[in-house]
């Protein structure tokens, strides 16, 4: 199903080894076919309960609530509406650990310096670490030329118009790329501070990058993404002198969404700051 | 974001417990979403009236509940609805607490006509 639209056309997902172009275009077309206009109008009904309620997890699948009277039968479900999604990524998390693959969903706004920071990460660290990465963006291979040029095997996954990477892309792309025992993993995600946080991949850390040219109060305007990360980047400090951005406010604004959040400050540009990030990837 | 994408979930999970087209009518859905799950609940009521048609939702009574924020402090553990993004613990003024309710994006249960 189209990520985007949620039609239920072919999905227009590529994966690409670079290097192993495919020579035609895949063409994701969205015709709408839902089978013919009714007019019909499901009604819905808003309930709002200030004071909220408890969750009682009744995993009662097929034992519905049989009532003799007027009532219809029931059947407490108490699914997860993105539950398809959540247990491939949890297929996903099963084969890391089987294969003590180290994963890491690296995730950001557009131009924070993900794909850099990787250039610099694996070039440091090539005879401590070995890397394998999967690069998501919408279109082009450019982020797995940069990634296939440090010699770490890469794949590319392109989405189309999709916003963000799920669990089964990452499923097709493991298939690919058939990642070495004991490596670290990096899913670059498609750059985008909003969707990619709804989306379990099967990571075993999430890694939210921000740029000192963001504005301080980034974590505040997209708590989401900071919420459900673990670690923290804040990158391109060189460019500090020259930008109104206070380190100490950004970390704080993070802490209160999030105060489980560890955070690393470096330049991927100068390498400066880089090594408490090397010794955490290391201590993995 | 992604509220179209999340209707079409709803009714293919609502169609794969009602035994398809031939199998029991479905009168409602009860859906539970969060304050914080990041699904607007106005988009998610405008997506469905377009992905129940022609599913086995399309004449079901839909009810969405709306699960309001909870936060718990971490200095005090006084249970609070937060006003805002950051909200401090309204009893001590702590900075930090816990989300333990609002990241809910759920179907809490199907009904089914005799």
């Amino acid at each position: 199903m189209c990520g985007t639209c949620g039609c239920g056309q072919d999905d227009g997902i590529k994966i690409t080894r670079p290097g192993e172009e495919q020579e035609h275009e895949h063409i994701h077309t969205h015709e709408h076919d839902h089978g013919g206009e009714k007019h019909s109008h499901a009604h819905t009904h808003t309930h709002s309960h200030e004071n909220g309620h408890e969750h009682h997890h009744h995993h009662d699948h097929g034992h519905g609530d049989h009532h003799h009277h007027d009532h219809d039968k029931e059947l407490i479900l108490e699914q997860d509406i993105l539950s398809k999604n959540n247990l491939l990524a949890e297929r996903n998390r099963g084969y890391f650990e089987g294969r003590k693959i180290k994963a890491i969903n690296l995730v950001s706004s557009p131009g924070s310096g993900k794909t850099t920071l990787l250039e610099k990460t694996i070039t440091d660290m090539k005879d401590e670490l070995d890397f394998s990465i999967i690069e998501g963006d919408q279109q082009t291979l450019n982020d797995a030329e940069r990634i296939k040029a440090t010699g770490a095997p890469v794949v590319q996954v392109n989405t189309g118009s999709g916003c963000h990477l799920d669990a089964s892309m990452v499923n097709r792309a493991l298939k690919e790329l058939e990642p070495a025992d004991e490596s670290v993993l990096v899913i670059e995600n498609v750059g985008n501070l909003v969707c990619p946080s709804m989306f379990d991949l099967g990571e075993a850390h999430r890694v939210v990058v921000i740029s000192v040219t963001e504005g301080d109060d980034k974590p505040v305007k997209y708590p989401d993404m900071f919420r459900t990360s673990n670690i923290c980047i804040i990158n391109k400090t060189d460019l500090l002198p020259y930008v109104d951005f206070d380190v100490e406010k950004a970390k704080e604004y993070a802490l209160r969404v999030n105060h489980h959040l560890e955070f690393f400050e470096l330049s991927a540009k100068t390498g400066d700051g880089t090594s408490a990030w090397y010794d955490w990837l290391k201590k993995l | 974001m992604h509220e179209l994408s999340i209707a079409m979930n709803i009714v293919e999970i609502v169609e794969e417990h009602s035994g398809g087209p031939d199998g029991k009518k479905i009168s409602a859905v009860e859906i539970e979403i969060g304050d914080q799950s990041g699904v607007i609940i106005e988009a998610l009521q405008f997506a469905l009236e377009e992905a129940v048609k022609s599913s086995v939702m399309e004449n079901a009574r839909i009810m969405i509940k709306r699960i309001p924020a909870k936060c718990k402090c971490l200095s005090c553990g006084h249970e609070f609805v937060p006003e805002d993004i950051i909200t401090p613990c309204p009893e001590c003024g702590h900075l930090y607490a816990d989300v333990i309710q609002g990241r809910e994006m759920k179907i809490r249960k199907i009904s089914f006509s005799e």
